[in-house]
């Protein structure tokens, strides 16, 4: 059984091998034009190129650092404004039908009123980034905040706890796991739109980067620079699941 | 309830009246915030000289294409990997590198391949929506009753029958939910890839509308954009209540 699973893991590895050394002899042969389908090895060079000029770590650290504040900002205000809908009356039955309304808005629409109002900076690519990253935190957050065990509720009622007490201590630990399900979506949300402010706003980053790079026809640099954008992707990702399981290791621990 | 109701219409009704006095009196600057009365004007004028038709069929088209591209290829990546845990083994792990690579990176490469037009926003499109599709349908073939695939085998159908009979059936009321999720994605991507650069349909609208200083236009498109994604969702969510949740029953029995 182990003996199958370390073959499975080393054709899962000849695979992606293949896969690159097809796109290698497909790229050498000239199948398909060099000008838009680069071998790996140029992509690569153009990467190694792209490091030894400094295009690498500081437009990456750019990207990555205002898809940060736009996501923390959307975390923030979705997680509080997730609490305060799900567990007052009022609060819901004021603002639910201006968020119904708001939510199916598509988050880059939100871009050409942003322009107007904050101009081609870093503070409109963080508002709209913090825009469309917010409604996966907030329905998360909703969701978690509306289904905290009643027996709880009714034992923080019976303590006398107050009520911004009995959110913090028993309302959000148990929210916690729906919120970080949304928080994982917006991260992913942040980054698209971290790369779609950049290329829309000229400023500086991988997105912005990627755009020059077809301007002038350099497609190993645009490949080289889609796929750093993956791997940030893929490692903002694994990190927060990583966080993740830190922060709820006590909930496999009470079971 | 009638109460409830009210107080939900009281935050927008405010702001909307402040809104427009703010912009009469000349608090609000004018570039920017264009009262809700000529917004309303602009949405109009657009709506009845065909602009704002054609870029939402523009927009509605693409997306609509790149949903169906992606969705037949999700549901077909979907059923191997789903049936084939060998399978899964061998192609996961690349296809779970390449997926976090935001759809949005595409755009420079799609332009350089397709220059302008349709076809280089469909291919990002379908970059976007293969991965609800594929995700969804990989767990809705391995929810199926075992049992099923087992009778089927003892049957001897053919591979190709046995998966428009059988596998389909059994997972298409939940594949139905991974598509209504790559169809907001579609919907979204579409609109995206026109504000950024491909000059047709509702984005290009709103862009253009901005640089050219009407933001009463601009308003006007957005508000159209916000409404015609709620509408579609509301489309898509009838279709499946409708048509698609009959195969829950018929593939649970």
């Amino acid at each position: 059984m182990r003996g199958r699973g370390i073959m499975l893991k080393l054709a899962a590895v000849a695979f992606a091998a293949a896969v690159i050394y097809l796109w290698q002899i497909a790229a050498d042969a000239r199948l398909i034009s060099p000008v838009f389908f680069p071998s790996p090895t140029r992509t690569f060079a153009a990467l190694v190129a792209m490091e030894e000029r400094g295009d690498l770590w500081r437009p990456m650290a750019a990207t990555a650092l205002r898809m940060f504040y736009g996501w923390v900002l959307a975390s923030l205000v979705g997680v509080l404004l997730g609490a305060a809908i799900a567990r007052s009356g009022p609060v819901r039955a004021y603002l639910e039908p201006l968020l119904e309304f708001l939510r199916p808005l598509p988050a880059s629409a939100i871009i050409p009123p942003a322009i107007l109002f904050l101009g081609l900076t870093s503070k409109m690519a963080v508002t709209v980034i913090a825009f469309g990253a917010l409604w996966p935190v907030l329905l998360g957050a909703y969701h978690g905040f509306r289904s905290v065990e009643p027996q709880l509720a009714e034992m923080a009622a019976a303590m006398r706890m107050k009520s911004v007490a009995f959110i913090w201590k028993v309302a959000l630990p148990s929210a916690l796991p729906d919120i970080f399900a949304g928080v994982r979506v917006s991260l992913a949300i942040a980054l698209i739109l971290a790369v779609v402010t950049e290329m829309q706003a000229a400023q500086t980053g991988l997105g912005f980067n990627i755009l020059m790079a077809q301007r002038s026809f350099r497609s190993p640099e645009l490949y080289a620079g889609i796929i750093v954008l993956g791997v940030l992707g893929l490692f903002t990702n694994q990190a927060l699941v990583m966080t993740e399981r830190r922060l709820l290791r006590w909930r496999t621990l009470t079971r | 309830m009638k109460l409830a109701r009210f107080r939900g219409l009281l935050i927008p009704v405010v702001l909307v009246a402040l809104w427009e006095i703010g912009a009469r009196v000349g608090t609000l600057p004018p570039d920017t915030m264009s009262q809700p009365s000529a917004i309303a004007v602009a949405g109009w004028n657009a709506l009845l000289d065909g602009s704002l038709l054609l870029e939402t069929a523009q927009t509605f088209q693409t997306a609509l294409l790149g949903l169906a591209i992606g969705t037949v290829i999700g549901i077909a990546l979907g059923i191997l990997i789903g049936l084939s845990p060998v399978l899964e083994a061998v192609i996961g792990p690349t296809l779970d590198t390449i997926r976090p690579v935001p759809a949005v990176a595409l755009i420079p490469l799609a332009l350089l391949i397709y220059g302008f037009g349709v076809r280089m926003e469909v291919l990002v499109i379908v970059f976007a929506c293969v991965w609800p599709v594929l995700i969804v349908t990989v767990s809705a073939v391995r929810g199926i009753e075992p049992r099923l695939i087992e009778v089927a085998r003892m049957l001897e159908m053919p591979a190709l029958s046995r998966m428009r009979r059988i596998v389909l059936p059994a997972a298409m009321a939940r594949i139905a939910v991974g598509i209504r999720v790559g169809a907001g994605v579609a919907l979204v991507v579409a609109v995206t890839v026109e504000i950024v650069l491909n000059p047709q349909g509702l984005g290009y609208g709103m862009i253009i509308a901005a640089q050219s200083l009407r933001p009463e236009l601009m308003w006007a498109q957005l508000l159209w954009v916000g409404f015609a994604g709620w509408a579609f969702n509301r489309l898509l969510t009838t279709i499946d209540r409708r048509w698609l949740q009959r195969y829950q029953t018929g593939g649970a029995r």
